[in-house]
């Protein structure tokens, strides 16, 4: 990694199983940009936290030079502006702006439905898993023709995204339901795998073993371990 | 560009399509108005629009974007060598003005509209001590961001007052509803006083619609029980 300047000061407040965390890790990885990580506790969270992120009081936060920044979308932006290499968000104004728009759809409409299959069970749950299917037939159908939403390589969406590929996916054993079936999302199915070939990914993803103990706790207190 | 270039798919009364004129206006763009009629949602809208089904949509040279914040910017980015910035220009700036305006929608906005959903006095005057406590938030976020200026944006109106602005109209339906003034120089002498030159600024005078015919029609939408 590269030296850091004594100018550049960039430390990020997070929390190993959360995929809003792991995103912003992936971002700083993909450009090469030295970094502290703290982890918090959620449970218990520092006084550091509630002084850097007093509006929502959550990781992650990233702090540039002292500057705290919340709202994971909000960082990727930053980050994207700040260190040119390797870049994000596509440059084309119209490419930009439906990168945006499915990045919103993910953290707004996927993982809100997906979450409500906590505690629900019979024909609750299975409209809940409808829902859930309807709005990944959306994603399944940009995924045509490119290897990642990106296109030939990783971008702002697919790191996004692996809210999907790394945590909804990674429930479905712990839920018991095959949310994202590989007859039905063939092309998702191929995105994961290809996101599987990108060292980036390989290092930032929490491990398996350890993430699926993690959700199977969380899940029989509150969440499906998306935090 | 020519007008047929343009096309804004809205409705006059809506907080969201008022942000997407606001930066047209600012950019002096052309560009046809296609007024939705109340109840229905036209095939040129729900095929734009196939995910949300919701305005406002820009259509340029026939690609469609959606959600008012995404326009925003794309309009900013697309149209950059005319008319004045939206968003500031330094990354750090930028992503404050990001976050706000996404506080703005997440939280805010939801707060507002509850106000005029809600069932009892309890519900109400609860709905009313939050928006309270969130336009403390607001009041000094323009502080902040302002530094002395007359906008969130500095000297000239940008990404966040357009974000926070467009609401005025509404806002100030919920005041007289909810009978309890929200913007008032004691509580709020800032953003009373950036209110006022909100309104006055002339990308925004000739489109806030008039507070008697958004009253009118907030009696349709949200109709009171009967006694």
């Amino acid at each position: 990694m590269a030296e850091r300047s004594e100018s550049e000061e960039v430390k990020l407040l997070g929390m190993w199983a959360s995929p809003f965390s792991r995103r912003i890790e992936i971002a700083l990885t993909l450009k090469g940009v030295s970094y502290e990580f703290s982890e918090e506790d959620i449970t218990n969270k520092s006084s550091l936290l509630l002084q850097l992120n007093p509006v929502y009081k959550m990781i992650p936060v990233l702090v540039h030079n002292g500057k705290p920044i919340s709202e994971s979308l909000v960082i990727l932006e930053y980050i994207d502006e700040t260190w040119r290499d390797n870049p994000i968000l596509p440059q084309d104004p119209y490419e930009k702006a439906m990168a945006r728009f499915w990045a919103k759809f993910v953290d707004e409409q996927i993982y809100v439905t997906a979450m409500k299959v906590v505690g629900k069970i019979g024909e609750e749950r299975d409209a809940v898993v409808e829902a859930t299917r309807d709005l990944l037939m959306f994603l399944e159908k940009e995924l045509v023709g490119k290897d990642f939403f990106g296109g030939r390589s990783l971008g702002f969406v697919d790191i996004v995204a692996t809210l999907v590929a790394f945590w909804l996916m990674r429930t479905e054993e712990i839920v018991g339901v095959k949310v994202v079936p590989v007859e039905k999302f063939p092309e998702i199915h191929r995105w994961v795998k290809n996101l599987l070939g990108n060292d980036v990914i390989k290092k930032c993803i929490p491990p398996e073993d350890e993430h699926l103990q993690y959700i199977r706790a969380r899940s029989c207190v509150l969440s499906l371990g998306f935090v | 560009m020519a007008t047929e270039d343009v096309k804004l798919i809205g409705s006059w009364a809506s907080v969201f399509v008022m942000r997407a004129k606001i930066a047209l206006h600012l950019k002096s763009i052309s560009y046809e108005f296609l007024q939705e009629t109340f109840g229905s949602k036209s095939e040129l809208l729900l095929k734009s629009n196939p995910v949300h089904k919701k305005m406002p949509v820009l259509i340029h040279a026939d690609k469609p974007v959606c959600e008012s914040n995404i326009i925003v910017q794309y309009i900013d980015e697309a149209w950059n060598s005319s008319g004045p910035s939206i968003l500031p220009s330094h990354p750090y700036d930028r992503a404050i003005a990001r976050f706000w305006a996404a506080y703005i929608d997440d939280q805010w906005f939801i707060s507002l509209r509850s106000i005029l959903t809600a069932q009892g006095e309890e519900e109400k005057k609860a709905s009313i001590a939050q928006v309270e406590e969130r336009t403390e938030l607001l009041e000094k976020a323009f502080n902040d961001c302002s530094k002395g200026k007359p906008f969130f944006n500095g000297d000239h109106i940008g990404y966040l007052d357009i974000a926070l602005g467009s609401f005025l109209g509404w806002w100030r339906v919920v005041e007289l509803d909810a009978n309890h003034k929200f913007l008032d120089e004691t509580k709020t002498p800032s953003l009373a006083k950036w209110a006022e030159r909100f309104c006055d600024d002339p990308a925004v005078k000739p489109i806030m619609p008039e507070i008697t015919k958004l009253a009118e029609f907030a009696r349709k939408l949200f109709p009171k029980p009967q006694a």
